[in-house]
């Protein structure tokens, strides 16, 4: 079968990204899952014995586990499962060209101001791309400082004692439902190791990997920060993950050494059919710092609670997050921070906007355990409704086993006020800026953490999704 | 002087949207263009009901009447199509905007000015920005500041004269700006208003104050004093040093005889 592009309703209303590739995969497997599919799979990455074991053991837990009763509604979600074809090799990249990308997404490209460099990967242009240079002067740099930064399949490959060592390790295939579903068939994914003492200013960009197996349904995640390190790794960007699956079920695992700082960035735009179903989760050892800045576009149904262990005296954790809850989308999302020693500190930061039937949860849990002493904690969570229809709820679970702990608790649900509208609209402003502006403000705490070039993004595509908000 | 008025409201009566009764009474105003007008009045006397009338605020409404300006029925126009046609009111209580800054702010309203597809030139806007900051004596760190947000009264007026100074309206209504700022800043607000005018002659002001002290320092046309929706006397300035000496009270008997 030739390849054969459909470009899918480009109408801002809906999802406009919806960017499908209706053509033969090089490998794929049968629908649904079960052992033999993942020998497949494994045999397809020519993985280590352990690994095959540990992937079938997964399954087993996965299978033996419940559909979770809590969060959003997963109801529909077996359906889908039984049809999702759980290993898709991907098509070679190189035989698509930037001339061949149609005008009309280059547009949206365009107005959604995403780099060049960045468009071309995501139009599934493949390595040919100007920041290739760029990328080849850092990756030396990080090479020479000892700095591994590879797809999770090659640091399986080359780094096999390193990986073994800590895979499953922040997040053992037992966790969770998901965790075991992507622990029995990840794909795709990061490898980061930043060895003690070495600081990186750039940060580690994801697409910057050419030729990596880009966000697979069940990209799997592991870093290690050592001692005394520093880095800021970004995963996706605000610009559309073009992707026909339903389902998208990741692990991150990270671990933060003593008196390391890591910061993990991402924000990611789904389309609207898509069930995001994460775990990500670091251990944060003495001294050390760990923030997750999380962004949650799109998607029919998100759970995502990036958390942060606290098992070294002095640890720190913060976790900044940004959810967008658009028209029959539910994004169900939040932090946990568990301080186990004492001196422990940790913040979330949660804003979520509501627009038309949209639904925003924070979901938050606090836990301090006994001896982690003078542990601080403090949870805000600010919710904007847009329409009377928009929804949001908030759920922090705070569990205390420590008397010295002080653990702070904020929540505020806001709806965007005729007053802050007019107000704006007498200035000069339209009604459609001037609610846009009220939602940039509302979202500036978290965009201004964000590198210029990805605040700017969420600026704009937020923008986009509000259009026709008003009126 | 040109003898049409930029502003003219004839016979308005205004309430609460939908909800009985009127506020204002058969209110007559005639603005000409460059003229200073003051409205003074009692508390409660529907100065800021028809300041809040002639920005087009939603929550209030015209039941008979009319305010033409610039020969338009200005209380047909959206109030961001009357914010693009010159009207600024600089409000007795501006609301808060988190997270968007003052200068954020100020552009994109420029910006909202212009035809499509023409960009603010943002070198000229920050000369323009400093510039009016000078003349207001503000710190040039203040326009980073979110709009609104956590200001003290006096700051809330006087970045509503700061809006007002950057957009260079045709009408300025200003709601009690002299309320909550002491007499240092006040003379800071008068003289920035009165180096506008001097700038931009043309430029109509409808000052409603509560008190003399702003006229001062900024000398009206015409004085009108307004008592429970109604302006009950119009003339010089020498009206406003009356009230000064007499209060309100005369006007309050007036009514009920
Ligand atoms: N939004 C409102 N809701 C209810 N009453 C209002 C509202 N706005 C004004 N009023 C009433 O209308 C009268 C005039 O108010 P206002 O115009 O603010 O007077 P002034 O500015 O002269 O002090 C007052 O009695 C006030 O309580
Ligand atoms: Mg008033």
């Amino acid at each position: 079968m030739p390849s054969n592009e459909v470009i899918q309703g480009l109408g801002l209303d809906d999802y406009k990204f919806g960017f499908v590739t209706d053509s033969e995969p090089v490998f794929r497997t049968r629908p649904g899952l079960d052992g033999d599919i993942v020998r497949q799979i494994s045999a397809r990455k020519d993985e280590p014995e352990w690994m095959l074991k540990s992937r079938l053991k997964a399954l087993r837990i996965y299978d033996a586990k419940p559909m979770p009763q809590w969060g959003g509604d997963l109801s529909e979600l077996q359906d889908t499962l039984d049809q999702t074809y759980f290993y898709v090799k991907p098509q070679e990249q190189m035989e698509r060209s930037w001339d061949d990308v149609p005008e009309n997404i280059k547009q949206t490209f365009e107005r959604l101001g995403i780099p060049e460099a960045e468009r071309r990967i995501l139009a599934g242009v493949g390595a040919q791309y100007d920041s290739e240079m760029v990328y080849h002067s850092l990756k030396e740099e990080w090479e020479s400082k000892g700095v591994i930064f590879d797809s999770i399949e090659d640091g399986l490959k080359n780094h096999p004692e390193l990986f073994r060592k800590y895979f499953g390790t922040v997040i053992p295939a037992a966790d969770n439902k998901f965790a075991a579903l992507n622990s029995a068939v990840w794909s795709g994914g990061s490898f980061v190791y930043i060895p003690p003492g070495v600081q990186l200013e750039t940060p580690l960009q994801a697409y910057f990997r050419v030729n990596q197996e880009r966000l697979g349904q069940f990209e799997r995640t592991l870093i290690i920060a050592d001692e005394g390190s520093r880095a800021h790794y970004i995963e996706g960007c605000t610009a559309p993950v073009y992707s026909t699956d339903s389902f998208h079920s990741g692990v991150i695992e990270i671990i933060v050494h003593r008196d390391a700082y890591f910061r993990y960035t991402t924000i990611q735009n789904w389309s609207n059919n898509m069930y995001n179903l994460v775990t990500q989760r670091a251990l944060v050892h003495q001294g050390a710092h760990m923030e997750w800045l999380d962004g949650n576009l799109g998607s029919k149904l998100t759970m995502k609670y990036p958390s942060c262990y606290l098992m070294g005296e002095g640890a720190h954790g913060d976790i900044l997050s940004i959810a967008y809850a658009g028209d029959g989308q539910h994004q169900d999302t939040g932090g946990k921070v568990i301080h186990v020693a004492p001196n422990t500190s940790s913040s979330i930061v949660s804003k979520s906007i509501s627009k038309g039937t949209g639904r925003s949860s924070y979901r938050g849990l606090c836990k301090v355990y006994d001896g982690a002493s003078n542990s601080k904690s403090n949870v805000e969570c600010d919710a904007l409704l847009i329409n009377e229809t928009s929804r949001t709820d908030t759920f922090p679970y705070i569990e205390i086993d420590e008397k010295s702990a002080s653990v702070g608790h904020e929540a505020t649900v806001s709806k965007v006020g005729d007053e802050q509208l007019f107000y704006l609209m007498s200035r000069g402003l339209d009604e459609a800026e001037a609610m846009a502006l009220i939602v940039r403000g509302f979202i500036e705490p978290i965009a201004r953490e964000l590198p210029l070039e990805y605040a700017v993004e969420l600026n704009r595509l937020i923008e986009l999704e509000m259009e026709g908000s008003v009126g | 002087m040109n003898d049409r008025p930029i502003l003219s409201v004839t016979g308005l009566s205004a309430r609460v949207a939908d909800e009985d009764p009127d506020i204002l009474k058969g209110v007559n105003l005639a603005i000409r263009p460059g003229e200073i007008h003051a409205i003074m009045g009692p508390n409660g006397s529907g100065k800021s009901t028809l300041a809040k009338v002639i920005s087009g605020h939603p929550g209030y409404e015209a039941t008979a009447g009319a305010v033409v300006y610039q020969g338009e029925d200005l209380l047909e126009m959206e109030p961001d199509e009357r914010a693009q046609a010159g009207v600024f009111i600089a409000f007795q209580y501006p609301v808060a905007i988190p997270g968007v800054s003052i200068a954020n702010f100020l552009r994109t309203a420029l910006q909202a000015r212009l035809e499509d597809g023409e960009e603010l030139d943002l070198f000229e806007f920050q000369e323009l920005l400093m510039e009016r900051m000078e003349l207001l004596q503000m710190d040039p760190s203040f326009v980073q500041r979110s709009l609104n947000d956590g200001f003290s009264g006096g700051e809330k007026k006087r970045n509503e004269i700061l809006q007002m100074a950057v957009l260079n309206p045709t009408l300025a209504v200003m709601d009690e700006t002299d309320s909550g700022l002491d007499i240092d800043a006040l003379k800071v607000v008068a003289h920035g208003v009165n180096a506008l005018k001097a700038e931009n002659p043309a430029m109509s002001v409808l000052l409603i104050t509560h008190y003399q002290r702003m006229l001062n320092y900024i000398t009206p046309d015409v004085v009108h004093v307004m008592v429970k929706g109604r302006i009950v006397e119009s003339g010089g300035p020498e009206v406003a040093l009356g009230l000064e000496e007499q209060g309100y009270e005369k006007y309050r008997r007036a009514q009920v005889a």
